[in-house]
């Protein structure tokens, strides 16, 4: 595949040119933090939400109607305003943690990406967790919630984090519901939303709703695709000729009109947690817990407050095959939600493209395809152009901001950048299978 | 949890692997408590005739109820590795990395397997420098190692090299009471001389498929030879396991599932009251049994093949279609489970799937009992 043929939905307009360096767009680059753990404070969030979705549209620009209708909308939780309005009340509201200092905005800030900039989040007592928060942009579009996909749907997921003792703490369904429950606006809207009195299940569909209108697939990338070649700067355009080439980032991340996000929904084992952790010793305590308990609760401590979070994928399925493994994220907006992967590890996204480049981290799990990219320096910079490309228009600023940020630290340190490894002057089994000496 | 029953719950297709999986599991857990007998050896031979005597790998929460093994005679076990398919350093380190997965996981198994058998193709071209990264790289196994040839090690060289490194490629062994022979199966009429091929040529139309120029493999008359005189002084009430890279049954042809001389060399083994015939070369979950002979393929570390279209035995619980975009998918290594009878149990280590067992009471019984679990996902 040379070139990707990118459908463009009747009504947009391509001629609106916004290269990722142009810096043109709302200012929205993130402002000092000043309310707790850091983030945005609620009521600026919204302001810039607001100013962000001017109307919410469904199906949302930039996806098809009827895979929109088919395969993203969940049976019993149809899109309405009301399920919408109650869902951005929720998203926003502190109340949902139990000491008050947390709500959904907080990790998923609308000023950071709809993630917290951290490279794994802090709850409440400033408990930090051990993975890092994905942006809730897009997320409707994913086939399954978590790093480790252990949430099939948004509904399910919104549920886990709010009893999750070291996210927002509270103990149970009940506590959380509490102050809910004793608001009667929230009483009323619930009413209107679903019929019936508050409860957690519809607490849940609620903030999916709303988190279904947080689709941003506006990019200089999908302006090129749609004719306006001007959209993406030439180094963009050679690093969209690398990343479905050379650099193989498509075989994971393909990214076409059915398949917007760039993600094969699927999780592998690119070696990140190999880097610090032992495996083996991990799977054996994680099975011996999980054998006595199977409770969904159990499952999500694991993999948020213990270090058997680092074998990812493995905690659900118990698959070997999947020890290690994570789900592919999307490579929309991904400009600016660093820091990297599963456990925040790499700040940037020359980083990111160095892992690759030189094999990920060699481990008895690792991904198949994974494998040295032998791309060169300058070429390392144009993957990386492209990848900013992704970041939808409205977050122009930003999106440059962090473009300059990055590039600042990756001249600064490039811990990962590995040219024997990368141009295969070494190979990562060598020194394992021959001694340091190599093969002869 | 208001009104679930209003709201259909759409289960993921992941979800839908969980459960699969956590029933599974559950399976695992009982196997465990039974395990636990072998802590008595009063109730060993009760936890043999349940049946557990499943050989998981690594770390999997399963202790083999090892406890009626002892003294000779009494079963046992070995693990296997087969079809690694290994090019020259550089060309492809993912063949690599898959065999050091297999040695990783054979050398974790506990209690150790009494030895670990190579199923041939450790080589895919059959150049030295292949054939020395795999030797290298098998010195790693901790239990002792027993090699096979495969026609990827042979037909560049005519075996020297691999001759070099790990000695003859026939021979035959005894280990507790079970009688072990090794063939080289993948012999064929030189197609090469007449034609003026040169070495390289000559392992390039053997390393392909639905080529006519290649002939079928045979055992070969002087082979047979060796074998029925090495078999004269053997008791036929004596277990004879046999390896042979290729099926020792005519499967199909274009992609040398064959050998010629099958019917010649089974005719040779069935005195025998019980014969199993282990066989690389298919990749894949392959199950037969014609007469007393009951046979298993072995899965490989480099690809899976499809299976043939046609001439599958009707023995053969077939092994799902690996996802395509899974490279390790559909791969593996496996255990051999040796009753005290000498029959074995043949444990599918697939790498991304639920293991697979093909019990020898299976074979034995046509398929009647014992059936293995079918995978229970869908072929893409």
């Amino acid at each position: 595949m040379k070139k990707l043929v990118w459908v463009r939905a009747p009504g947009m307009t391509a001629s609106i040119y916004l290269a990722c360096a142009a810096g043109t767009g709302l200012s929205l680059a993130a402002d000092p933090a000043t309310g707790p753990h850091g983030a945005m404070p609620i009521a600026a969030q919204e302001q810039r939400l607001d100013k962000l979705i001017t109307r919410y549209a469904t199906p949302p620009a930039g996806i098809d109607p009827v895979a929109w209708a088919s395969i993203y909308m969940m049976t019993g939780n149809e899109l309405t305003p009301d399920r919408i309005a109650l869902g951005r009340k929720l998203y926003f509201d502190t109340r949902l943690s139990k000491d008050g200092t947390l709500a959904c905005a907080t990790c998923h800030d609308v000023s950071r990406g709809f993630s917290d900039h951290r490279s794994v989040s802090e709850g409440i007592g400033d408990h930090l967790g051990k993975r890092s928060a994905p942006t809730t942009m897009n997320a409707a579009l994913l086939q399954s919630q978590f790093w480790d996909g252990r949430a099939p749907s948004l509904d399910e997921q919104a549920k886990l984090p709010i009893l999750n003792p070291i996210e927002m703490g509270h103990p149970d369904a009940a506590s959380a519901m509490a102050s809910v429950n004793t608001d009667p606006t929230y009483q009323a809207m619930f009413q209107k939303a679903y019929g019936r009195a508050p409860n957690y299940d519809d607490l849940g569909r609620a903030i999916a709703s709303f988190e279904r209108t947080l689709i941003f697939l506006d990019a200089p990338f999908d302006r090129y695709a749609a004719g306006d070649l001007k959209a993406m700067s030439l180094a963009a355009q050679r690093g969209l000729d690398l990343f479905n080439n050379k650099a193989r980032c498509v075989s994971c991340h393909m990214i076409n009109s059915s398949n917007p996000l760039g993600t094969d929904n699927l999780f592998h084992n690119i070696g990140v947690s190999a880097r610090t952790k032992n495996f083996e010793a991990l799977a054996g305590q994680a099975i011996s817990v999980l054998s006595k308990n199977n409770d969904p609760k159990e499952l999500d401590k694991l993999a948020i407050e213990t270090d058997m979070s680092e074998l990812g994928r493995f905690l659900v399925t118990k698959n070997r095959g999947d020890i290690g493994a994570f789900k592919t994220e999307q490579v929309r907006n991904v400009g600016i939600t660093g820091p990297y992967m599963h456990d925040g590890s790499l700040k940037t996204l020359w980083d990111v493209v160095d892992h690759y480049n030189k094999g990920g981290e060699t481990n008895t799990y690792l991904d198949g395809g994974i494998e040295p990219l032998n791309l060169s320096e300058n070429e390392i910079d144009d993957v990386v152009a492209f990848l900013f490309a992704l970041t939808d228009t409205r977050f122009a600023a930003q999106n440059e901001a962090a473009f300059r940020e990055q590039q600042a630290l990756a001249a600064k340190s490039r811990p990962l950048r590995d040219n024997a490894l990368a141009h295969r002057e070494m190979l990562p089994f060598e020194q394992r299978v021959m001694g340091p000496s190599g093969l002869k | 949890m208001s009104d679930n029953t209003k709201i259909p719950h759409i289960k993921s297709v992941e979800t839908r692997h969980l459960e699969e999986r956590e029933s599974m599991f559950r399976g695992l857990q009982n196997l465990d408590r039974r395990s636990f007998l072998k802590v008595s050896t009063g109730a060993a031979a009760a936890a043999l005739a349940a049946g557990a005597s499943n050989h998981f790998h690594s770390f999997l929460p399963v202790n083999v109820a090892y406890a009626a093994e002892g003294p000779a005679g009494q079963g046992f076990s070995f693990a296997y590795i087969s079809d690694s398919h290994l090019y020259a350093k550089k060309t492809n380190e993912r063949f690599v990395r898959q065999l050091l997965r297999a040695v990783d996981d054979i050398n974790k198994i506990d209690p150790q397997p009494d030895f670990v058998f190579y199923g041939g193709d450790l080589a895919q071209l059959g150049r030295k420098e292949e054939l020395d990264l795999g030797a290298q790289i098998l010195k790693s196994i901790k239990a002792p190692l027993h090699m096979m040839v495969g026609e990827h090690d042979w037909y560049f060289d005519m075996g020297q090299h691999w001759n070099e490194l790990f000695g003859p490629q026939t021979y035959s062994f005894d280990h507790k009471g079970v009688h072990f022979v090794v063939l080289m199966s993948v012999q064929e009429k030189d197609f090469w001389t007449a034609r003026g091929m040169s070495p390289a040529e000559r392992m390039h139309t053997v390393a392909g498929l639905d080529n006519a120029l290649q002939s079928a493999f045979e055992v070969g008359a002087p082979q047979r030879e060796w074998l029925r005189k090495d078999l004269e002084k053997v008791p036929t009430s004596t277990p004879l396991i046999v390896f042979s890279h290729s099926p020792l049954y005519k499967l199909y042809r274009p992609w040398n599932f064959w050998t010629d001389d099958a019917e010649d060399v089974q005719a040779i083994l069935q005195r025998f009251e019980r014969v199993t015939v282990l066989h690389g070369h298919t990749h894949q979950v392959l199950s037969n049994r014609i007469g007393n002979i009951q046979f298993h393929g072995m899965l490989s570390t480099a690809w899976p093949w499809p299976y043939a279209p046609q001439g599958l035995p009707a023995l053969t619980v077939q092994m799902n279609r690996p996802n395509p975009f899974d490279p390790n998918d559909g791969l593996g290594d496996g255990t051999i489970n040796v009753h005290p009878d000498g029959l074995v149990d043949m444990l599918y280590n697939l790498w991304n799937r639920n293991p697979m067992q093909v019990r020898a009471s299976y074979l034995s019984s046509g398929g009647k009992s014992d059936v293995p679990l079918a995978p229970t996902l869908a072929s893409y």
